[in-house]
């Protein structure tokens, strides 16, 4: 079944007398369980059209069918709804709440849950934190964090609601090799899940785990293809030389 | 969003600022504050006042011939505005409504005891006047009815007198002179203090009112006639019959003029009532005029936090947070604010009020109306003017919040 249907999806930046136009028309059908990695140059139109997907955003022209539903009929109570229950999102630059505990962050979408689906949230904010290796980390604030400490807490936060659609911006963008094959071993059983993942990466190395990849340029896709062997995040990591040594804090 | 995070969420960011939050609150603590305090010392004189009203005498009637000049015509002894022992004697024994019945036969004299004098005024009254005036005695007895019926020239004290006459001494048994007429002291009564209307009500001395009338005054005229109303919520029917039997005494015709002014305490407190609501209203003034001030600091310093927080903002509404979630964030903080002001407020306006009262000698009373009256009106002033900021905060676009600077 397709869960992300987009038709000639356009977003055009008014900037005064001038407009950017960061996507021109985009059409991309993501059927679920697929594990997508999104590529292109610096400015070609990657977050953009991650924020329109994670509903964060809406679009100049064009439709966007998330799970079957049009997305700009939504009002913004719905939107925020779909935000809580079926995205997770990665920032690009992290977005984490100043001042508050790498816990409190993590725990922060469950806040907003009026499922109810998490009987515990601190529990869940622990489990999430000790997937992506930070829980000795857990009540440091984000200024005493590094960048790829930051970077993983922004993943455990996009986990925590249990998404059905994984939505990442860059998130091994600060994270050492290692350290982002960790990040793809996660992503790749949570993949095995059933969950679709879409991901946005410079790095050819860290696209070839995914099962299809799509290039964007000047706002158009040039390039949609299937990984033809996409790599095993977990294997590599068995493989790696001196097992474990590249991050003092990677797995604990 | 559950409740308990969203307090806490609130009073983290409250101790975030705490100089700032501090300043905010300052306009809601002096207004409910000064509100409080001059609440409390209003409501505290108020009360000195009712309990003198009270001393008086409640169910109190006091009876006067209104002006002798009747429409042109002078009014002859005896018939028209002029009250005797007759009238006295009528209202005592047909008025139903009356309890007790004294006229009170007025002279101004000076008084020598020993080398010293003081000018009084005497009073001739009958034995029930110690009931109607609720006059304690101090020392000694007021006098009694055989007094009454003998013309006895006994005379009972006021405080004020016996201070003037007899320092520091207890007159009881002492002659004194009254315009040469010898009196013994047979009592002292406990002070009664000033008037509402400002009177020494302490300088007085009361003899039976047959001696006053026979040995001091012209034998025939009463000024006043003072009576107790059998209850406090019958003093109109009190009147009317007071009215009826005097009518009828005095040949008025019916429709005319009575001729008498019937007084009782609830005139005296209709008007402190005035006065008291004048206060009050004054007193709202000020309360509203500062509360609205420290409300605009609120929605002031909300506005500044909705501006300084937006990414904040945007982050919340990124992982989940309905418009609705950020409204109540912003209100429940805005709210907290003020409600911290007003319990600071409340707390200073009580010790402001004690402070004032000792040093003012006032009573004071701090009502726990007006205390729920502030909280509750300190709340709504943080809904009130918190609702703005917290609206704008809720209707940012998630993307734009985030890619605030
Ligand atoms: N809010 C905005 N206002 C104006 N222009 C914008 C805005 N957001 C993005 N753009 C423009 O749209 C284009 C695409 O930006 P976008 O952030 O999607 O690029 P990207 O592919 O994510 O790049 P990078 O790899 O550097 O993150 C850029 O030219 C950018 O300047
Ligand atoms: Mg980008």
């Amino acid at each position: 079944m397709d869960t992300l249907v987009l038709r000639d999806l356009s977003r055009t930046f008014a900037m005064g007398d001038t407009s950017v136009h960061a996507l021109r028309g985009v059409s991309l059908t993501i059927a679920r369980g697929e594990f997508v990695a999104i590529m292109g140059t610096s400015g070609s139109g990657k977050s953009t059209l991650m924020n329109l997907l994670g509903c964060l955003d809406q679009p100049t022209a064009g439709d966007y069918f998330l799970d079957g539903i049009q997305v700009s009929r939504l009002d913004r109570r719905q939107l925020a709804d779909i935000r809580n229950q079926k995205i997770g999102f990665v920032f690009q630059g992290f977005n984490l709440l100043p001042r508050t505990s790498a816990l409190e962050n993590v725990e922060l979408p469950l806040l907003y849950d009026r499922s109810g689906r998490i009987a515990d949230p601190q529990r869940q904010a622990m489990a999430v934190l000790e997937q992506v290796g930070l829980g000795d980390r857990a009540h440091h604030e984000p200024a005493r964090l590094s960048g790829g400490q930051q970077q993983r807490v922004a993943i455990a936060r996009a986990l925590i609601n249990q998404p059905a659609i994984l939505l990442a911006d860059e998130p091994t963008g600060n994270l050492d090799t290692h350290t982002s094959v960790e990040v793809m071993a996660v992503f790749q059983r949570l993949n095995t899940q059933g969950i679709t993942i879409l991901l946005v990466t410079h790095e050819p190395d860290i696209a070839c785990y995914a099962k299809r990849i799509v290039e964007l340029r000047d706002g158009l896709i040039i390039r949609d293809e299937p990984v033809a062997a996409p790599r095993l995040a977990d294997s590599d990591l068995l493989a790696w030389p001196e097992n474990g040594s590249v991050t003092g804090s990677g797995r604990s | 969003m559950k409740w308990r995070s969203l307090i806490l969420a609130a009073l983290r960011s409250i101790a975030r600022n705490k100089l700032r939050s501090l300043l905010t609150m300052l306009g809601v603590i002096i207004g409910v504050g000064a509100v409080i305090a001059l609440m409390a010392l209003g409501r505290g004189s108020q009360a000195d006042i009712q309990a003198q009203i009270a001393g008086l005498g409640t169910n109190l009637l006091i009876i006067h011939p209104t002006s002798s000049q009747t429409a042109g015509v002078r009014a002859g002894s005896g018939t028209l505005n002029t009250l005797t022992m007759d009238d006295v004697a009528l209202l005592d024994d047909n008025a139903g409504m009356l309890q007790e019945v004294s006229p009170v036969i007025r002279v101004q004299e000076q008084v020598i005891a020993g080398n010293s004098n003081w000018n009084t005024q005497i009073n001739g009254v009958s034995v029930s006047y110690q009931t109607i005036r609720n006059h304690v005695m101090e020392s000694g007895d007021f006098f009694s009815e055989r007094d009454v019926k003998t013309r006895n020239k006994v005379a009972v004290l006021g405080k004020t007198v016996a201070n003037e006459l007899f320092p520091g001494q207890d007159p009881v048994g002492v002659q004194i002179r009254i315009r040469n007429v010898p009196f013994t002291v047979i009592g002292v009564m406990q002070s009664k203090g000033q008037s509402s209307m400002g009177q020494d009500q302490d300088d007085i001395i009361l003899s039976p009112w047959s001696t006053v009338l026979y040995r001091l005054s012209d034998g025939k005229t009463v000024r006043t006639i003072m009576a107790s109303a059998v209850s406090e919520t019958q003093m109109e029917e009190a009147k009317t019959e007071i009215r009826a039997l005097l009518r009828e005494a005095h040949r008025i015709p019916a429709g005319g003029d009575v001729g008498f002014d019937i007084r009782d305490q609830s005139e005296i407190n209709e008007m402190l009532t005035r006065i008291t609501g004048t206060l009050t209203m004054l007193l709202s003034a000020i309360a509203g005029v500062s509360l609205l001030v420290g409300g605009i600091g609120i929605m002031n310093i909300m506005l500044v936090s909705v501006t300084e927080r937006t990414r904040e903002i945007g982050i919340r509404m990124a992982v989940g947070a309905r418009p609705g979630d950020i409204l109540l964030q912003f209100l429940i903080e805005a709210m907290i604010l003020s409600l911290i002001g007003g319990l600071l407020g409340i707390l200073s306006g009580i010790g402001g009020a004690e402070l004032l009262g000792k040093v003012m000698g006032t009573a004071v009373v701090v009502s726990p109306m007006v205390i729920f009256g502030s909280v509750a009106f300190t709340a709504a002033v943080g809904i009130f003017f918190g609702f703005y900021p917290a609206r704008k905060a809720s209707q940012l676009n998630p993307i734009d919040a985030l890619r605030y600077e």
